[in-house]
């Protein structure tokens, strides 16, 4: 049981990942739609760049000279890849954003609204 | 520049789709030949890679000349190179066709916008394709989504709810894969699919393999459309501009199903201990999927809604082929990937024409089509009967292999579904084709199609035509060495 | 020519086959291309066409003589099975029918076209010679595969056929006729694919590839392929279609009946039977079981002709009630019933397309339907009459017409076989025949005086039903006229059970 409960970063990412579908799910206001999606893609980026962390792990950056003396293994170092994959999910979370917000200015400048039930209402009736 | 045909493939429509964005501003007509161009080009470099692929086997390709599993591989083998071919012919088919379309369904500022999406989109797609990287795929999974969210919200007044829907839970189903992609590399260490299939041999069973599979599964299949992961389809497509839903419809799903099927089956064999349980579970999905939208796609009124439910019970078929695990119910999910691509670009082509002719989307209003314009016309009957299932067209084949599948598999279920959906489907199709033909007309048709227009619709009836005479030649050719490359069967 | 049957038949590759079937084919989209703007081009098209198709059965009936059987393999449908044909003896019998109908039906069907100035002629022909193409293929094909294909054509082709009124009852006809069609060949594709996956073998084998039928997993799967290509052939209780198909245009009833779909259905279940599963060693009782599944629909189908007040939904029954004789001979399993089953075919359809030809140009020339309208027409359509008198005593079973020989041949194989119950069913079968086929007759001779108003039909229509009216003469007396329909029968027979 400690096993599992040891791991903090992993329930941080749950509980984060739980609210953001919860809200993306619920919420009836598409912006609140919108910030519980950040949520959700945020949670995986903590999730990830977690992963890569190490007890007592060093920034993974060589000195530019030097660097024939000293031993390198693996476990001193922060393992980079996860970061720099993050990077992209970041942009890729940057760039989702993006388009959903100018979506929501077009839904805004259509219907005069935000509420998810509201503008289908609207729709309907056209 | 042969070397270099994988990473072309990819090159090619993202290079054009920045300067068919610059040339908008230059000219109005400009773009759509540009996307044209960069269509053909993509097509030919695609044909030239399936060639060599089937000459030399598989290609590996290394991004920046970083040698795997370090660097990004694009790695082309049968599978991919077929499905790449189809892709970029299908999506040249549907772009000579929509030019006038498109510009009667978009404002004039937006056209050139339009035609860099349609081509940052057909990038997309086809990087999901050749590459041989699992957090490659990720990105450009997204760059393919985001053009298809944006393409959806251009348009109609109804398309951009539809479209932020759309984003929401394709947002969710990419995030899954993500995540499914966070487990692989957590046990492995790796993201090089070559790698991967590697280290899975040696990783005891544990349940983060079991989890992270399933988390691909779903968010593949939420990009797929398996049911019940596929809400967003029917709002999306049918709200969509029309040439929009032509483009996607036939390409985006299939893309995500050669995923799924590089996931199932070349990445974790079907011997994977909860492998068999998950096919099992995708095969009831699929089952219900194929009946439920089978018969919403009876109900509809609208001809393109109606059209997306079939497009919905097609993909179910998918489905079950892939769960028969079996080595010719992959045959026939497989050739049923590959003409469904056509059948549906065919249709949904029609569809386009159509409604270019009656500014019209009943499904009342296509009575007596059959003797006012016979291009359109056809590319219903012929995508419809191979829809069905009628020889001599491709869905014969297909069908063929995946009730083949289910008998030597012993899954009676999946074999009923498959029979009955079929003629369920056939309900709907001969209920348009006896508007088309059988039923006299009052309406006036005061429009010529284009040409390019009938070409297309032409090309598309003769290659569903020429799917069902080369069907063997696809199974012994592309289909069978990918098939034994996996080992196992 | 003198066929003579017991000798060793040889393959031989021609291209024959591969011309009777791309005649068909390129002439409906020259009849497409023609349309109705050059309408008589149009109909010689289809003239042509189904002439040269005649004059390929007849070589292909001459290398049958020389002792070849002539074949043509195409391409690969899927790795290891092949699209070909095959012009053996069980198959030229159904071809000719096919084609020598094809013709008269023709000439008919443009006279009755022009004469009701019917609408979407053009779409008539077109899918007419396609539905021919569909006949040929399925006569022709030397596997299950090929012949689904050719199957599948028939279908689709005759639905708009079927549809052409295009008035609402049309439609429905045509939607029932897909449902019962479709869902029909759905089963067959099971039971086709099921025995690719287990025997990795489709072709056509005199004496079938299966060998003993043991376990009752194939019987099931044989039972489910009969009835899926069995409501085809209109069996009972999957026969509800062909009545309601009355409504088309009375050519396609003619070709439906005489010619293409319900034979074709037949004649698969008969391959099924003969030539892939080898008719022997079914589990004990089952064969018995079916039998008496079929008889059912040959006394049921007549009692229900009885009733019948329109008079192609009559003949429709009567079609029913002849294509289960057909089966139910063929399911004998003896020489003589089997000879008389194959027989069947062909005879039954001349004597079918007669009466149907008679009651389309009935229906021209005085546009009735009912047979409680006949009365006294035999005096004012006296040649049409006396050929359906003449057709109709044949289907009866009087001598010297052919109905008498076919059934002949089946009484001797129900004894032969020592299944002489059944007998009996082909007694009250004939005897219900006379029931409904006799008062036809009389009311239209013996009954109500002679119309002025009414006339015979145009020439082109009353020329072919005589033609085949006098071939039902004919080929009773003389069985082997023209066709070899006897030396072809022999042929078939001899295969199976040596000479």
């Amino acid at each position: 049981m400690y096993e599992v409960l040891r791991h903090y970063n992993y329930w941080l990412y749950v509980l984060l990942l739980a609210l953001g579908l919860y809200g993306m799910m619920s919420k009836a206001n598409l912006m609140k739609k919108l910030i519980a999606m950040g949520i959700f893609q945020w949670a995986i980026i903590y999730y990830f760049i977690s992963i890569g962390a190490k007890k007592g792990g060093n920034i993974p950056i060589f000195p530019e000279h030097g660097i024939e003396n000293l031993t390198i293994r693996a476990q001193d170092y922060v393992n980079p890849l996860p970061h720099v994959l993050m990077l992209t999910a970041i942009v890729v979370g940057v760039a989702t954003t993006g388009i959903a917000l100018a979506l929501l200015i077009k839904i805004w400048q259509n219907w005069n609204t935000l509420e998810e039930d509201e503008i289908l209402q609207r729709m309907r009736n056209e | 520049m042969n070397e270099q045909l994988p990473a072309l493939v990819v090159v090619i429509p993202l290079l054009f789709s920045f300067l068919i964005y610059l040339m908008g501003f230059i000219g109005r007509r400009m773009p759509y030949f540009l996307l044209l161009i960069s269509s053909a080009l993509t097509s030919l470099s695609s044909w030239k890679l399936l060639i060599r692929v089937i000459k030399e086997g598989p290609i590996s390709y290394h991004i920046g000349g970083w040698e795997p599993p370090w660097g990004i591989e694009y790695r082309v083998d049968h599978l991919n190179g077929v499905l790449a071919f189809v892709v970029s012919l299908v999506a040249f088919l549907v772009i000579l066709s929509f030019r006038e379309r498109v510009e009667k369904e978009v404002e004039v500022s937006r056209w050139s916008q339009l035609y860099a999406l349609f081509s940052l989109q057909l990038c997309g797609l086809l990087g999901i394709t050749v590459t041989g990287d699992v957090f490659n795929l990720y990105v450009l999974l997204e760059i393919a989504s985001f053009s298809a969210y944006a393409m959806v919200a251009i348009g109609k007044k109804g398309g951009e709810f539809s479209a932020f829907r759309y984003l929401i839970f394709g947002t969710i189903g990419a995030c899954c894969y993500l995540l499914g992609v966070g487990h692989l590399y957590i046990l492995t260490g790796s993201l090089n699919m070559v790698d991967i299939v590697n280290l899975l041999k040696n990783l005891p069973d544990s349940s983060a393999l079991r989890v992270g599979l399933c988390l691909l599964v779903i968010g593949i299949g939420v990009k797929m459309a398996l049911f019940p992961l596929h809400t967003w389809l029917p709002d999306a497509y049918s709200q969509a501009p029309s040439t929009v839903s032509a483009f996607l419809a036939p390409l985006a799903t299939k893309v995500a199903g050669y995923v799924l099927l590089r996931i199932l089956f070349w990445m974790f064999k079907p011997t994977f201990p909860s492998e068999k349980v998950l096919l099992e579970i995708l095969g009831w999905l699929a089952l219900i999927g194929a009946f439920f939208f089978s018969f919403m796609a009876i109900v509809q009124r609208e001809l393109r809604r109606a059209f997306c439910y079939l497009l919905l019970s097609e993909i179910s078929l998918l489905g079950m082929g892939v769960s028969s695990g079996n080595l010719d119910g992959l045959r026939g999910a497989i050739l049923h990937l590959i003409n469904d691509v056509f059948m549906m670009g065919c249709l949904f082509t029609s569809i386009c024409a159509f409604i270019h002719l009656f500014e019209n989307e009943g499904l009342k209003d296509l009575e007596g089509l059959g003797l006012k314009n016979p291009w359109v016309s056809l590319g219903f009957l012929i995508g419809g009967l191979s829809v069905i299932g009628i020889p001599p067209f491709g869905g014969f084949f297909s069908k063929w292999y995946l009730i083949l599948g289910t008998i030597e598999g012993k899954k009676w279920h999946l074999l009923v579904g498959l029979l009955v959906s079929s003629l369920i489907n056939a309900v709907l199709i001969f209920k348009i084709l006896e508007r088309i033909y059988l039923k006299g007309t009052h309406l006036e048709l005061s429009k010529r199609l284009p040409f390019c227009f009938s070409v297309s619709l032409l090309s598309f009836s003769i290659s569903l035509l020429l799917l069902g005479g080369l069907a063997s030649t696809i199974v012994k050719k592309v289909i069978d060495p990918w098939i034994f490359s996996l080992g196992g069967f | 020519m003198d066929l003579q049957s017991g000798r060793v038949l040889m393959e031989k590759e021609s291209l024959l086959p591969l011309l009777a079937l791309l005649t068909p084919l390129f002439g409906s989209f020259l009849i497409l291309l023609f349309g109705e703007r050059r309408r008589n081009l149009r109909e010689g098209t289809t003239l042509v066409i189904s002439s040269l198709t005649l004059l390929w059965t007849f070589l292909m009936l001459e290398a049958l003589n020389e002792g070849h059987i002539l074949k043509k393999d195409l391409f690969e449908l899927f790795p290891g099975l092949w699209f070909s044909f095959r012009a053996d003896p069980f198959g030229m019998v159904f071809l000719l029918l096919s084609t020598s109908l094809w013709l008269i039906i023709s000439i008919y069907s443009i006279g009755y076209m022009r004469s009701l100035n019917e609408h979407a002629q053009t779409r008539f022909f077109f899918c007419f010679s396609l539905a021919i193409l569909g006949a040929i293929g399925v006569a022709l094909s030397s596997n299950l595969a090929s012949l689904f294909v050719f199957y599948e054509i028939l279908t689709v082709s005759t639905f708009f056929l079927v549809a052409h009124e295009e008035s609402p009852e049309a439609l429905r006809a045509g939607r029932k006729y897909l449902v019962y069609l479709l869902s029909g060949a759905s089963l067959g594709l099971f039971g086709i694919v099921y025995l690719w996956a287990r025997y990795g073998n489709l072709s056509f084998l005199e004496g079938g590839f299966i060998g003993e039928v043991k376990d009752w997993a194939l019987t099931f799967v044989f039972l489910v392929t009969f009835l899926g290509f069995g409501t085809k052939a209109a069996l009972m209780p999957f026969h509800e279609w062909l009545p309601s198909a009355m409504i088309a245009p009375t050519p396609v009833s003619a070709l439906l009946h005489a010619v293409a779909v319900v034979k074709a259905g037949v004649f698969t279940c008969l391959r099924i039977l003969y030539f892939v599963f080898g008719a022997k060693d079914f589990p004990l009782g089952f064969l018995l079981g079916l039998s008496l599944f079929v008889s059912f629909t040959v006394i049921g189908a007549n009692l229900l002709a009885i009733r019948e007040d329109n008079l192609k939904r009559r003949l429709a029954f009567s079609t029913v009630n002849n294509l289960a004789v057909i089966l139910l001979g063929g399911l004998m399993l003896s020489k003589e019933a089997l000879k008389g089953a194959i027989l069947h075919i062909p005879f039954h359809g001349f004597m079918k397309i007669t009466l149907f030809m008679c009651a389309g140009s009935i229906y021209v020339s005085s546009k009735r339907e009912r047979v409680s309208e006949l009365d006294g027409i035999g005096h004012s359509m006296p040649f049409t009459m006396g050929a359906f008198t003449v057709a109709a005593l044949g289907l009866c079973g009087i001598p010297p017409l052919c109905g008498f020989l076919s059934k002949w041949y089946l009484c001797l194989g129900t004894l032969e076989a020592s299944k002489k119950w059944f007998l009996l069913v082909w007694l009250t079968s004939a005897f219900l025949d006379a029931v409904y086929f006799l008062p036809i007759v009389y009311r239209a001779f013996f009954k109500g005086k002679k119309d002025p108003m009414i006339k015979e039909a145009p020439l082109s229509m009353t020329i072919p039903l005589l033609l085949t009216a006098l071939g039902s003469v004919v080929l009773g007396l003389f069985p082997n006229f023209l066709f070899h329909l006897l030396d072809l029968v022999k042929m078939v027979i001899s295969s199976f059970w040596g000479v």
